[in-house]
């Protein structure tokens, strides 16, 4: 397990360097970082002194050690368009990021695995195919439609919930949340479902799939024929055993709904991450973009290391497998 | 002459009797998707018979005419059946117009993303060893990231790296590598697979034996046998891209307004929603949903029909 764990460190240090180097070379390379920091009457000379200064004569391995260095110690650099540090800009948009996609997140779970369970253990009955087709519904429509024509529904010809922003939101020093006041929760209601739709039937099918796959095996017949119930059967026996997939799948989409999140803050104008770096794409806004890069990269590499090491726990064989004597 | 008619209309008696034809014929789910992506390609072909105006012509458009309701309310008229956008253009032919533009771009990168996932799938596949790991290495890092991102950050660096007054002129080039560069992965990892497995048959040891090169058993001999799972990548990987780009127009980085995309009419539409004027911005939401899942049902309907496990 602990080697398991040491690999894994290693792997994602890997990835995160490459992800670095990439966002060095955005950095360093699309355009000249100078001239988007001073003036256009700037004198040669003094465009040279400050390019010396900064260090960006030196050979591009060192340039990139710095780079390192200071992302290593949360130095990104200036945001060409606003001007601030942009750790500081990410870090005030991050706590709105992560509380919509947690939420989004949860709120397809916990409504996707028992849709899922009931059209795995009932596929020919009408209901079943309800949630199919208004599955394949969710997939087909693009999340910035329906955030669209949510807001259009509820927002505007209904007027009962928030169409943009997050409302009231709480300080609590280094975090700052909505969902400690009734505006804040209403305001998230809409852009968490809008997100989580499209995961919701993703998951939705795939414990379906799942379901179906292990009904048909052979240990349920025989949990069958021992006279269990069919509570024990779908649940103690079919159920537990579709979970890996389900976890795997789940941790990785909580990336993706991250990334996705991009889209649906842009809807609903939701003041985060993502409307950052559209603005920022917007403006050729350098720094702010390849910072979003390491940002989101280092997310999904704790997420897949997490997903990666449930995985053994949850799997007994892959234990196995690896060497562990912890069972 | 006649031996290549024959031989056309021989594949096209082979086709009729085939077991896909037959799987087609027996869902009506899959001819009406096709009868509606059918209809939509042609109307989108055509827009400039089929639409009543030409929205791009300023002389056609009438600013007195503009923000009309559709037809059915009390000021809407049957000229403008969809009602009309706040510079007065129709919203049919926007439609029409902007369908071409997103097949367009859709179309391209799959074409595009494809080619590039073929030829590394079919390289990964039959050379392996550092290629192999090479290829899949950059694969999986960049299969982990979505698509969507990767093509957002593609389009900002470009952006960066062009000048900026040809920004428009080249947005739909970058709009397409962009896509393609984010979408070929599926391809590369399938088309991998399958070379692995043919490349230990006995008809390609043959062809090395009789000593032709790898480049033409790769293209000549495997890539044949490999195509039918790149067909239903294909087929969704269109609705897929139809609807990154739409997604890119509407967070303002893709096609420009001056050649709108679905997507852009979109994001055109959702400035007047809250004065109420919804049409502008539900009808194109409607043909682009109703376009991706035509093509997405199509493209499960090739994956059953092409699997030989569930014949």
């Amino acid at each position: 397990m602990l080697a398991l764990i040491i690999r894994r460190l290693l792997q994602s240090v890997m990835v995160m360097l490459t992800v670095a180097l990439i966002a060095f070379i955005m950095f360093r390379f699309v355009g000249d970082p100078i001239a988007q920091m001073v003036g256009q009457d700037t004198p040669i000379a003094d465009r040279e002194a400050m390019r010396e200064q900064l260090g960006l004569n030196d050979p591009a391995p060192i340039q990139f050690a710095r780079f390192v260095f200071n992302v290593v110690q949360g130095n990104f650099g200036i945001s060409y368009q606003k001007g601030v540090p942009v750790d500081e800009l990410i870090l005030s948009r991050l706590p709105a990021t992560l509380e919509l996609s947690f939420v989004a997140a949860l709120f397809a779970l916990v409504v996707a695995i028992p849709m899922g369970i009931y059209t795995g253990l009932y596929p020919r009955r009408w209901l079943s195919n309800v949630f199919l087709t208004v599955s394949l519904l969710g997939i087909s429509l693009p999340t910035f439609l329906i955030g669209i024509l949510l807001i259009l529904f509820f927002g505007v010809m209904l007027g009962w919930l928030p169409t943009y922003g997050r409302g009231e939101i709480v300080d609590l020093g280094a975090w700052t949340t909505g969902l400690l006041t009734e505006s804040g929760i209403r305001s998230l209601l809409m852009p968490a479902f809008t997100l989580g739709l499209f995961q919701l039937t993703l998951i939705m099918r795939l414990v379906r799939s799942e379901m179906l796959e292990v009904m048909r095996t052979d240990y349920i017949k025989f949990a069958r024929a021992r006279g269990l119930s069919n509570r024990a059967v779908h649940f103690g026996h079919a159920l537990k055993n579709t979970l890996v997939p389900v976890i795997t799948i789940t941790g990785l989409q909580l990336g993706s709904i991250i990334a996705f999140s991009i889209i649906t803050e842009t809807v609903f104008q939701w003041p985060g991450m993502g409307l950052l770096i559209v603005q920022a794409i917007q403006f050729v806004d350098i720094p702010v973009m390849s910072t979003y890069l390491i940002v989101i990269a280092f997310f999904f590499v704790i997420i897949n290391m997490i997903v990666d090491i449930l995985y053994h726990v949850v799997d007994p064989r892959l234990r196995a497998e690896t060497g562990g004597k912890g069972h | 002459m006649s031996d290549t008619t024959s031989r056309i209309s021989d594949n096209i008696d082979r086709f009729f009797d085939s077991d896909v034809w037959w799987s087609f014929k027996s869902s009506k789910v899959t001819i009406g998707a096709a009868i509606v992506t059918v209809l939509i390609i042609i109307t989108a072909i055509f827009a400039h018979w089929v639409a009543p105006q030409n929205p791009f012509d300023p002389a056609q458009l009438d600013l007195l005419d503009s923000s009309l309701p559709p037809v059915w309310y009390a000021d809407g008229t049957w000229k403008y059946m969809l009602g009309t956008d706040d510079q007065g253009r129709d919203i049919l032919s926007a439609l029409l117009y902007g369908s071409r533009i997103s097949l367009m771009v859709g179309g391209a990168s799959v074409v595009a993303a494809a080619l590039i996932g073929v030829t590394l799938g079919l390289l990964a596949g039959y050379l392996g060893g550092s290629v192999d790991s090479l290829i899949m290495r950059v694969a999986d890092v960049q299969m982990s990231f979505p698509a969507i991102l990767v093509a957002l950050l593609i389009d900002g660096v470009a952006r960066g790296l062009l000048p900026n007054e040809r920004h428009d002129e080249l947005a739909i080039w970058v709009l397409i590598i962009a896509i393609s560069l984010s979408t070929w992965v599926p391809f590369a990892r399938t088309v991998r697979g399958s070379t692995m497995v043919e490349k230990n048959r006995e008809y390609v040891q043959a062809a090395r034996v009789i000593g032709r090169r790898p480049v033409a058993i790769m293209l000549h001999h495997v890539l044949p046998n490999v195509m039918g799972p790149v067909l239903v990548i294909a087929t969704i990987g269109l609705a897929t891209a139809i609807l990154t780009e739409a997604a890119l127009s509407f967070l303002g980085v893709g096609v420009p307004p001056t050649s709108p995309s679905l997507g852009t009419l979109i994001q055109i539409g959702n400035n007047f929603l809250f004065s109420g004027e919804w049409w502008m911005v539900v009808f194109p939401g409607i043909q682009l949903a109703v376009l991706v899942l035509a093509v997405n049902l199509l493209g499960d309907w090739l994956r059953d029909a092409l699997n030989p496990k569930l014949r």
